[in-house]
């Protein structure tokens, strides 16, 4: 579930420099200052641990009750070349006492372990944005390896900026001078000393870091001491430093009651698919390849055994899919992850499920494409290849998550529909929602809907000679799913496979008439999947008027959306936002939605597929605004889209300055599909 | 429906477990005939083909097997000899080109109750399904593989396959085939399979004693059966099917004996070879060397392998039987005794609550 704030569309937070004054502390310590919301990001060399830090900063955060939103990003090297641009690794995070949408269009403070930190990043920051660096690292040949000729921290290049320059690596090794540990090893830890630091400037509990630290290195007495005392030190430091004036303060956000935590997109799409398959009563069989950034779901699956979940890691993507074919042919919930270079192999594999006709989740985690791509980094583009990737008429329904959290909800639900209507499902989630996390209501299982794989057991039919007989391919006249009759079930075998088969009896047959009834009852049973309609958050203005502009979005780009649709309506535009959950089929009353707005919107991580795929179905002009950076939209480019739109919008008194036949599309031109026509 | 296996403890034992344990038996005195797993399809082979004889073979012995017919599923790729399962009146999938060793492994690791067979052919499990097909071997999943070697590609109308010779003219290499072939056994025991033999699908009998040790091995059994496509590839295993001329050429390997063969006054033995290496001299000039004495048991596949290079392009001495048959705990019953005991641990099947406890993790809070 998503976290709403009482007042949803409260404009963007305000700032440092423009809350409250500080106020003195009980404690006796420094004074603190209440900010609504602050924006960090920590960056560093790849193996500086930097997501480390940032996961823990998180952790913190979320025991706080802050609302927040994180964004992880790191290169597709493991060790790239050190202290280079291409080897920086960040982690940057929202936090605040009020709704957060996204991780932030920009941080407000920015902790540079290195130069090559810094140069990353440093365009993303506003004039007046604090940094933190760590000056040890500013050395010579540091500052070379990414072109700069002097020190940024001593040029005056950053006077707009508030620069702590602080001698983190070296705090760190006096700090562990008696620990034993050799200078380099001791170096390691000034993650862990930038931690601390943090962590008193932002008032955050620390016990469960420190609960952290001994678990993580309870095996290395020496080095868990060493990241404790570092932790400790930097948390000190803060404290005493003249440095730091005021430390801030951000108040817990006013979250609905019940029980939280903070989880992010893939271990949440783990635990939605294992939650889903306990409700089916069905053992859940995942085969799956590693593959950025989709192999977390499978380690998360691979340590819940003992909920009745196998994991076999394959030789390859087409074994990995095969292998979940399989084991839901033998009565289990198949399951395949993967991104978008994997879901091309497993193309042929899912078409053989589309004709078998049996329950298999596919879960395709996108990231940045053609070819290998950007391994580590979000997109959307896959949504055509899970909608028509495969070879023939093969439909398919396809599901989007929306936010790290909805994961959860979205694998329920690809796992609902594929076991109730016998039919393989691709669920869509992405780079940015897979490591990307926020706070978390948690579900009750015994909550969740009841899934019924409804196994065939007894005979449903009757042979050409009149006695009782399986038919393999008699549907139930409400879903059109055939029955899904398992191995081990006296007088039910049958073989299936992947030629066209006849109408109920499921034999061969290439009889064209056949083929087309069969085609179209393929392409029935997926049009026929009950959808909801689509929410439509279109408030009414006080003087009755209403939105004539339409911001639709599908999966990750649900956080920015909200974001600048909040942000837009506080500048008084009136603007409509939808969300799709449901590529295919799409929920009902779309195409009316559509046309009743004057435009719709429709930012999407790609060339404009969702658009291409609205403007066929629907003959609707949606105006398209695709982007492939890699990275999240923001919610400031996305509010600047819908302000365009709105002003840019002519008077509807006026007639339409643009050309008739885009301007009206309409009216006859709208036919029904072939598929329509044979429901 | 129950789909929760039987709990196995793995001893760790040589021949402890035989393939079919574990799946369901027909009651005490019921026996099942080869009309039981004859379906009513129309067999579509070409005449005269040699998948005919397999598919007799196979049906006349699964009632050896006294398993409930409910229990066994064959699942096939793509190719003449994949469309078998319509044949068999089992639980059947004729799947993709390549992928059936795939699907089994996820079918056979879900079920501990089914006797899986594959049936494939020498360019789906060679060359399209390759890597499945090794896999599998390495990995041990108690299966059946059944590759019908026409050395010929039927289905798509005789183009030369990965075990055609070198120089085989066909329609897609009308200069020759350039392409040096696999030899299935060699591979097979180069990828770690735990079980391997050959036979001839003219050779009911022989077909059938190695169909027998197949299903009794518990994990892969890999079974090469050298198979006649009479349309694309006619009389590629002539030379062995001949009376006369199969008595000189056929190496019938029995564990435990002396590898000997060849026509009466014309024996054969398999010696060793200075270079550790085997090979088939006539047996009045063996002399004082070492006749190989076959091992099917033997850990080391090494003999067992040199055994497998004895066969050439000439066919003029070729081993069948059963070249490999030890014993290694099986991937799909290490699976479920990992899930097993996870759940045995915790007490049973998760409740609502277990997964609860799951999904809240360790580091919550509360708001009120
Ligand atoms: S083409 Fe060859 S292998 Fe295929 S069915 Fe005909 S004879 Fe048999």
């Amino acid at each position: 579930m998503r976290l709403e704030s009482p007042t949803p569309d409260a404009p963007t937070a305000p700032r440092a420099d423009e809350s409250e004054a500080p106020h003195a502390t009980g404690s006796g310590g420094k004074p603190v200052q209440r900010v609504s919301g602050v924006v960090i990001r920590f960056a560093g060399d790849s193996g500086d641990g930097m997501q480390l830090t940032g996961d823990r900063f998180t952790a913190e955060t979320a025991t706080m009750g802050n609302a927040l939103a994180t964004l992880p990003s790191f290169p597709a090297e493991i060790r790239a070349p050190q202290g280079t641009l291409l080897g920086v690794s960040s982690f940057q995070l929202q936090f605040a006492d009020h709704v957060v949408l996204t991780p932030g269009d920009s941080p407000d403070v920015l902790v540079a372990m290195n130069p090559a930190a810094l140069r990353a990043n440093i365009a993303d920051l506003p004039r007046g944005g604090v940094i933190i660096a760590d000056s040890d690292e500013f050395t010579k040949r540091s500052l070379q390896k990414v072109g700069y000729t002097v020190s940024p921290l001593e040029d005056g290049s950053l006077e707009s900026f508030q620069v702590h320059a602080l001698p983190l690596t070296s705090m760190t090794v006096e700090a562990l001078k008696d620990s034993g540990l050799s200078r380099k090893d001791s170096e390691r830890a000034k993650n862990m000393f930038a931690l601390g630091m943090l962590s008193w400037l932002y008032d955050r509990p620390t016990q469960a870091t420190e609960k952290f630290i001994a678990t993580k290195f309870a095996k290395k007495p020496a080095v868990r001491d060493a990241n404790l005392t570092a932790f400790r030190a930097g948390w000190a430091f803060g404290e005493t430093t003249e440095g730091f004036a005021v430390r801030y303060e951000v108040a817990p956000a006013e979250h609905p009651a019940g029980t939280y935590r903070n989880i992010t997109g893939s271990t949440a799409l783990a635990y939605g698919l294992a939650s889903a398959a306990h409700k089916a009563g069905l053992p859940l069989v995942l085969g799956s390849y590693p593959i950025t950034p989709a192999s977390d779901i499978l380690h998360a699956l691979s340590g819940m055994k003992r909920f009745g979940v196998t994991t076999l890691q394959a030789e390859d993507e087409i074994a990995g899919v095969g292998i979940a074919l399989g084991a839901s042919f033998g009565g289990s919930l198949g399951v395949t992850t993967t991104s978008g270079p994997g879901l091309a192999l497993k193309a042929e594999t899912i078409g053989l499920a589309v004709m078998l006709e049996l329950p298999l989740v596919v879960v395709d985690v996108q990231r940045g494409g053609p070819s290998t791509g950007l391994p580590t980094k979000t997109e959307q583009a896959d949504l055509l290849q899970a909608m028509y990737g495969r070879n023939g008429e093969s439909p398919l329904p396809v599901v989007a998550a929306s936010s790290p959290t909805d994961c959860f909800t979205a694998a329920v639900e690809a796992v609902r529909i594929a076991v109730t209507y016998r039919t393989p499902v691709i669920l869509l989630s992405d780079g940015y929602l897979a490591n990307g996390s926020e706070p978390w209501a948690l579900p009750k299982v015994a909550d969740l809907p009841a899934i019924d794989p409804a196994f065939a057991t007894a005979h449903n039919g009757a042979g050409d000679d009149g006695t009782p007989a399986f038919r393999p391919y008699l549907r139930d006249p409400e879903t059109l799913a055939r029955p899904w009759a398992v191995p081990g079930t006296p007088g039910l075998a049958h073989r299936i496979g992947g030629l066209e088969k006849a109408d109920i009896t499921g034999e061969i047959s290439y009889e064209p008439e056949n083929h087309e009834r069969m085609t179209g009852l393929r392409q029935a049973k997926v049009d026929g999947v009950s959808v909801p309609p689509l929410e439509v958050d279109d408030p009414v203005a006080p003087d009755g008027s209403r939105a004539r502009v339409l911001v639709l979005g599908w999966g990750s780009t649900y956080g920015p959306i909200a974001a600048a649709v909040r942000d837009a309506r506080a500048e008084g535009l009136q603007v409509a936002r939808a969300h799709l959950r449901h590529l295919n089929p799409f929920p009902p009353g779309l195409g009316d939605v559509l046309r009743s707005y004057d435009r719709v919107v429709l930012p999407e991580m790609n060339g404009g597929q969702l658009a291409l795929l609205l403007r066929a179905r629907y003959l609707v002009d949606v105006q398209s605004h695709g982007r492939v950076r890699g990275r999240p939209f923001t919610a400031g480019e996305l509010t600047d889209v819908v302000r365009d739109a709105v002003t840019q919008l002519p008077d509807p008194q006026l007639p339409d300055p643009r050309p008739a036949s885009a301007a009206a599309p309409s009216a006859g031109g709208v036919t029904e599909s072939p598929q329509e026509a044979r429901r | 429906m129950t789909t929760t296996p039987t709990r196995t403890t793995s001893l760790g034992l040589p021949g402890v477990r035989t393939g079919t344990e574990g799946v369901p038996r027909l009651p005490e005195g019921t026996n099942l005939t080869k009309k039981d797993f004859t379906a009513a399809n129309e067999v579509r082979w070409c005449p005269g083909c040699g998948d005919y004889a397999v598919l007799a073979a196979v049906q006349g012995f699964m009632p050896e097997l006294g398993l409930r017919k409910e229990n066994i599923v064959c699942v096939s790729g793509i190719g003449c000899s994949s469309r078998f399962p319509y044949y068999l009146d089992t639980y059947g999938m004729h799947s993709i080109h390549g992928r059936a060793p795939a699907i089994a492994t996820g079918l056979a690791t879900s079920r501990a109750d089914l006797s899986v067979w594959v049936v494939t052919g020498d360019g789906d499990a060679l060359s399209i399904g390759g890597n499945h097909l090794i896999h599998a071997m390495r990995r041990n999943v108690n299966m059946t593989i059944l590759l019908f070697n026409n050395r010929i590609y039927g289905l798509t109308k005789g183009q030369y396959s990965p075990t055609s010779e070198v120089g085989k003219v066909t329609k897609s290499t009308p200069a020759g085939s350039v392409d040096a072939p696999f030899n299935p056994v060699s591979l097979a025991l180069g990828a770690e399979a735990t079980f391997v033999a050959r036979t001839l699908d003219s050779d009911r009998k022989h077909l059938t004693s190695v169909l027998r040790a197949a299903a009794e091995h518990r994990g892969t059994s890999l079974v090469e059966i050298y198979q006649n496509c009479p349309i694309f590839n006619d009389g590629a295993f002539d030379v062995l099917k001949d009376r006369d001329e199969a008595q000189a050429r056929l190496v019938r390997l029995t564990d435990g004996e002396q590898v000997r063969f060849g026509r009466e006054g014309e024996e054969k033995v398999v010696v060793r070879t200075a270079g550790g290496g085997v090979e088939a001299v006539p047996a009045a000039e063996a002399g004082g060397r070492e006749v190989v004495v076959h091992d099917t048991g033997a850990l080391d596949p090494s003999q067992a392998f040199s055994l497998s290079r004895l066969d050439g392009p000439s066919m003029a001495h070729v081993p069948v039987g059963v070249f490999r048959s030890v014993s290694r705990p099986t991937y799909d019953d290490l699976v479920r005794d990992q899930v097993d005991s996870a759940r045995e641990e915790s007490g049973g099947p998760a409740s609502d609550a277990d997964l609860d406890a799951l999904i809240a993790g360790g580091d919550t809070w509360v708001v009120r």
